[in-house]
């Protein structure tokens, strides 16, 4: 464990240098921009939408004490979707989706000797791998999140538009009221963090595959489990220096 | 030339490697040849720097590798080609874009300058017109081919391949045989094949290399090799009953 951590920090050491050629740097960086980011966008809308509908509904349906404003609802699915949902759930999602594909991709590159290749040439493998990944999640996932919180927010609406619990204008109210945008800058810099850890995560454990195609599946999953991990540790030590 | 002195190479308690020395001259197709296990790639590997070497030297014409540093390694590394034994070609790349690769990479080259050595290396190993195949839709031997053609792309000093025949059927591997002592001749560079092939050492082996349980058990050509007298030598060059026969009889013809 101790030994992983380590090596670990190594290759970042080696991941964070000058990339050999910036044309070659941006064009990887627009590709993966292209694989990590965009493509998420389809599972980010379908989750964050149900989500937030889901959240508006089960607080409409649990508020039975007259003392507590209606615009309550709105507010509440504000509060957890910005605060916690956007920036946590959808990066846990997104560490199963982009995390298991960057440590296979990385392990079949690996295990087939196309790695080996690269540092043959003289290329700087972790370099060329890795950075324009980091880079496309830190660039790109804020504005996932961005997108993740707006979606969940419709679907808080269009929640409230078809069961009638409560008026979508006191929603509206509720997510207005209160409104601070500190804890937007809150999630986007968990979701920097996060963006960061997935890529990193899964990257170490895809680079450092051996054996075959069986080895690479548990590479990925551990990925996966390791980077959900990291998130859950990295999401309490944020809230605890930011928020509190 | 590529001189090493005295590798010694393990794995946690593991040695795989036994004060290994020997010269590779250039212009020569070098084999180092032995059987599965006994540390052939694993020397390969070392003379590349994909493995840290434990003890020894590692001179590329007079330049001691081992003891460069990454960047220093890099330059060295730049004049070095080398096919792997599953062609690790970029599956995301066609056959032109891997082939131009290391030129992007390495090179100043205009974009019609890096077409035409693109155009030169893949006609060099006959794979004119298949510039656009991926290497999934590519065969195995045309996948050995093009790993050839980006080995060769940036003029390399050093040639390694690591099994050059491996899954291909007899007449494949008759081609890339040729085809790597071809541009050996041609270019006058230091190529070694890690091989374990017998056909591969009859056509090709100038200089052999013997690893055997990861010590330098013997050096020749593949001249001497046919007569040489060390029983494992004889077992490995003799393995199957076939030649076990021809053997033999080759023995009784020499006693009348």
């Amino acid at each position: 464990m101790l030994g992983n951590i380590g090596k670990y920090f190594l290759m970042m050491k080696v991941v964070f240098t000058r990339p050999k050629k910036w044309g070659i740097f941006w064009r990887l960086l627009f590709n993966e921009i292209q694989l990590i980011g965009v493509n998420s966008i389809p599972i980010v809308i379908l989750m964050s939408s149900f989500m937030g509908g889901v959240i508006a509904l089960q607080t409409a349906s649990n508020m039975s004490s007259p003392l507590l404003p209606a615009y309550t609802v709105g507010y509440i699915t504000q509060s957890s979707t910005i605060l916690e949902f956007s920036p946590t759930i959808i990066s846990l999602i997104l560490a199963g989706k982009i995390g298991s594909n960057i440590a296979s991709e990385i392990g079949t590159m690996r295990i087939s000797e196309q790695i080996d290749a690269l540092e043959i040439m003289g290329v700087n493998s972790l370099n060329h791998l890795v950075l324009p990944k980091i880079i496309a999640a830190i660039l790109f996932f804020p504005i996932l999140v961005i997108f993740s919180m707006f979606m969940s927010l419709m679907g808080g609406y269009f929640s409230l538009v078809l069961s009638d619990l409560t008026s979508t204008e006191t929603y509206i109210l509720g997510i207005r009221a209160f409104f601070e945008v500190g804890n937007i800058y809150y999630a986007l810099t968990k979701t920097v963090v996060f963006g960061f850890i997935i890529v990193s995560v899964s990257s170490f454990y895809g680079y450092y595959a051996k054996g075959g195609a069986l080895q690479v599946g548990e590479s990925s999953t551990k990925a996966v489990v390791a980077s959900m991990v990291s998130i859950l540790i990295a999401n309490f030590i944020l809230t605890q220096m930011i928020l509190l | 030339m590529i001189e090493v002195k005295n590798i010694n190479k393990s794995f946690k308690e593991q040695q795989i490697l036994f004060d290994i020395s020997s010269t590779f001259e250039k212009g020569k197709v070098n084999l180092i040849i032995g059987q599965s296990g006994h540390g052939k790639s694993v020397l390969a590997k070392c003379m590349v720097g994909l493995h840290e070497i434990d003890s020894g030297e590692i001179f590329f014409d007079g330049r001691d590798f081992a003891a460069m540093d990454r960047v220093e390694k890099t330059q060295i590394r730049e004049e070095i080609g080398m096919l792997f034994q599953g062609s690790a070609l970029f599956d995301s790349l066609t056959v032109e874009q891997n082939v131009m690769f290391p030129l992007t990479m390495f090179t100043k080259m205009t974009k019609k300058e890096m077409q035409d050595r693109v155009d030169f290396c893949l006609d060099r190993v006959n794979l004119s017109g298949k510039n656009k195949l991926f290497p999934s839709e590519c065969s195995g031997g045309m996948q050995k081919r093009v790993g050839i053609a980006r080995a060769i792309a940036m003029n390399p000093k050093y040639l390694f391949c690591d099994e050059p025949n491996s899954g291909l059927d007899p007449l494949t591997s008759i081609v890339i045989d040729k085809l790597i002592k071809d541009i050996t001749y041609e270019y006058n560079i230091t190529t070694i094949v890690i091989t374990h092939d017998m056909s591969s050492v009859m056509e090709i082996g100038d200089h052999i290399l013997f690893i055997h349980k990861g010590n330098n058990w013997w050096e020749g050509n593949r001249d001497s090799i046919i007569n040489a007298e060390n029983p494992e030598i004889i077992n490995f060059v003799y393995a199957s009953e076939f030649m076990k026969k021809i053997r033999t009889s080759m023995q009784e013809k020499k006693h009348i």
